[in-house]
């Protein structure tokens, strides 16, 4: 391992995108100034950091203020248009991203293309505001969005078409070491023929606590639903309750996994007292060198 | 060598061996340096002479063999690779028959090694190790976890003994990783890494062993605990702030 055969440039872009990918929620500029230095390399680091972060950003779903106070957008697979560009569809927006900088530079409104059809918009819209409201209510700093990731363009009853509602909460307190981010993403078939809406949920939960150490949680979890088709209204309430139901049980399930730890989980790794549930008689040892070699007189070693 | 190191306190301490090694190449020239300050997970290797398992790091290495605490030898074989002094050598053998029952009292099975060697100043340093694997696969009798690894590595320098008494210092590093698995709550991984120090003055007069032992227990007692209560709780707590339970209890009614 420690021998010395030079890497190449193509090698050390690999390692320093693989650290880059694996920074915790709101560390990876931190990681990035670390790997500036370990490399040494100007080139490869400008490399490896433009392909990195907007990797980086879409999959920990960053949100970025607008400039002007025109809202937030979320940086999302589900909003990208083009390089650096991604849609905010609450306000109707485009917003030019800088991935390294983690900024948003420039908005401009958005074309007719660019947005779903009326038709979608009014499931879209109707949906965003019952998200909205249950965002508010059930992460402090939560950001939603709202997607039309098929079928933008559908113009009447009779087609499929597919919603995506994406919620992201950060939460960075680096002055607590502790730095942690919820990600959920719903896509939402509507399939007109079968007159259901399928709903598929991923979620993922993450935490980092460092002080005098490092201790990290990484959870996912995916989940499954349907429902009826119905008017736009009452689409975006049924698909908000379903969301709801589910996001509340994970985090029920989460925090059960945690009060598991103490006395079952944690317990296979290492017990808290022996299993003479006394501490261990380090004073009087020679007891177990005698068992020993008894046991080994009697060939019943183990 | 300082962003190394910051770089590894980011990382996820379940992929710490990927990390390390991917230091490891990018920093050559650092190697003995990282390879001395970065902990990693522990690896194993058969004693061919007793056919037990014996735990590698770099205080039983010597070129690229190590040192079994069983049969003495080094894997693969080395000519002249440095031995304790054959009463050290005495204390290794006693401290790794003790170690290996207080492990099994406490871990339910696991591998555990002891090595020891001089020091410049009259006195010795040892070092206890400890490697479990909890997973239900393998030794997790209670079958919670899908993977689970621990690797507990206590460095305990002994100070000369002077009127009956001596200094110890214990430098204790305890990385693990956990992860359950079900189709309720999906995956739940929680991995760490963390160390702590320890200085004693004890009476000699029941020995090295029972005074090194008292120490190491006490510590693995408080580091346990604190990864269980203080660091899990932390990202618990992290958890709750981003999405807060009090819903639950407000919908409640409803349901």
């Amino acid at each position: 391992m420690a021998e010395e055969v030079e890497l190449s440039d193509k090698q050390k872009k690999e390692i320093a995108k693989w650290f880059l990918l694996n920074s915790p929620a709101g560390e990876i500029q931190y990681v990035a100034k670390d790997l500036k230095s370990v490399l040494d390399d100007d080139q490869v680091y400008n490399e490896s950091v433009s392909e990195a972060f907007p990797v980086y950003n879409k999959s920990h779903v960053i949100c970025l203020p607008m400039p002007h106070r025109s809202g937030d957008v979320l940086v999302t697979s589900y909003g990208e248009l083009e390089k650096n560009k991604y849609l905010d569809p609450r306000t109707a927006q485009v917003a030019t991203v800088d991935h390294v900088k983690q900024v948003c530079t420039e908005v401009r409104p958005a074309s007719d293309e660019e947005l779903s059809s009326p038709y979608i918009e009014e499931f879209r819209f109707a949906l965003d505001a019952e998200i909205l409201k249950y965002v508010g209510e059930a992460y402090p700093k939560g950001v939603c969005s709202v997607y039309c990731a098929n079928g933008k363009d559908v113009e009447e009853p009779g087609s499929d078409f597919e919603l995506v509602v994406v919620i992201s909460a950060t939460r960075l307190s680096p002055q607590n070491f502790c730095n942690g981010s919820w990600r959920s993403i719903w896509n939402i078939e509507f399939k007109d023929d079968a007159q259901v809406l399928e709903l598929k949920g991923k979620l993922q939960v993450g935490a980092h606590y460092f002080e005098e150490g490092n201790v990290q949680l990484d959870a996912k979890h995916e989940c499954h639903d349907s429902t009826i088709f119905q008017s736009p209204d009452d689409s975006a309430i049924s698909i908000a309750t379903i969301i709801r139901h589910h996001e509340t049980e994970y985090l029920t399930s989460l925090e059960a996994s945690y009060s598991n730890l103490p006395d079952n989980t944690f317990k296979d790794l290492r017990r808290k007292l022996p299993v003479t549930r006394t501490l261990f008689p380090w004073h009087n040892t020679s007891q177990f060198s005698l068992t020993r070699e008894i046991t080994k007189e009697l060939g019943i070693e183990k | 060598m300082e962003a190394a190191l910051g770089l590894m306190r980011r990382m996820p301490p379940k992929h710490s061996e990927t990390a390390l090694s991917a230091l490891l190449s990018l920093l050559p020239h650092h190697s003995s340096d990282l390879l001395s300050q970065v902990d990693q997970p522990l690896q194993i290797l058969c004693d061919v002479e007793s056919g037990k398992e014996f735990i590698l790091c770099e205080y039983n290495r010597d070129a690229d063999s190590y040192r079994s605490p069983w049969s003495n030898k080094y894997h693969p074989l080395l000519v002249d690779g440095p031995y304790p002094s054959p009463e050290l050598r005495k204390l290794e053998i006693e401290a790794n028959e003790v170690f290996s029952i207080y492990r099994d009292q406490y871990y339910e099975g696991g591998i555990s090694s002891v090595y020891m060697w001089e020091d410049d100043n009259e006195s010795f340093v040892a070092c206890f190790l400890i490697k479990k694997d909890g997973s239900k696969t393998a030794q997790g009798r209670r079958g919670y976890l899908e993977e689970g690894a621990w690797d507990a590595i206590h460095v305990i320098e002994v100070g000369p003994e002077e009127e009956g008494i001596a200094h110890y210092c214990l430098t204790s590093t305890i990385m693990l990783s956990l992860t359950t698995d079900n189709e309720s709550s999906g995956t739940f991984n929680l991995s760490g890494s963390i160390r702590r120090q320890m200085n004693m003055d004890l009476a000699t007069e029941e020995g090295h062993l029972c005074n090194m032992g008292k120490m190491i227990e006490e510590m693995e007692g408080k580091l346990r605990n604190s990864l269980d209560q203080v660091y899990f709780g932390k990202t618990k707590e992290m958890v709750c702030t981003l999405r807060p339970p009090s819903e639950v209890v407000m919908r409640l009614p409803d349901s």
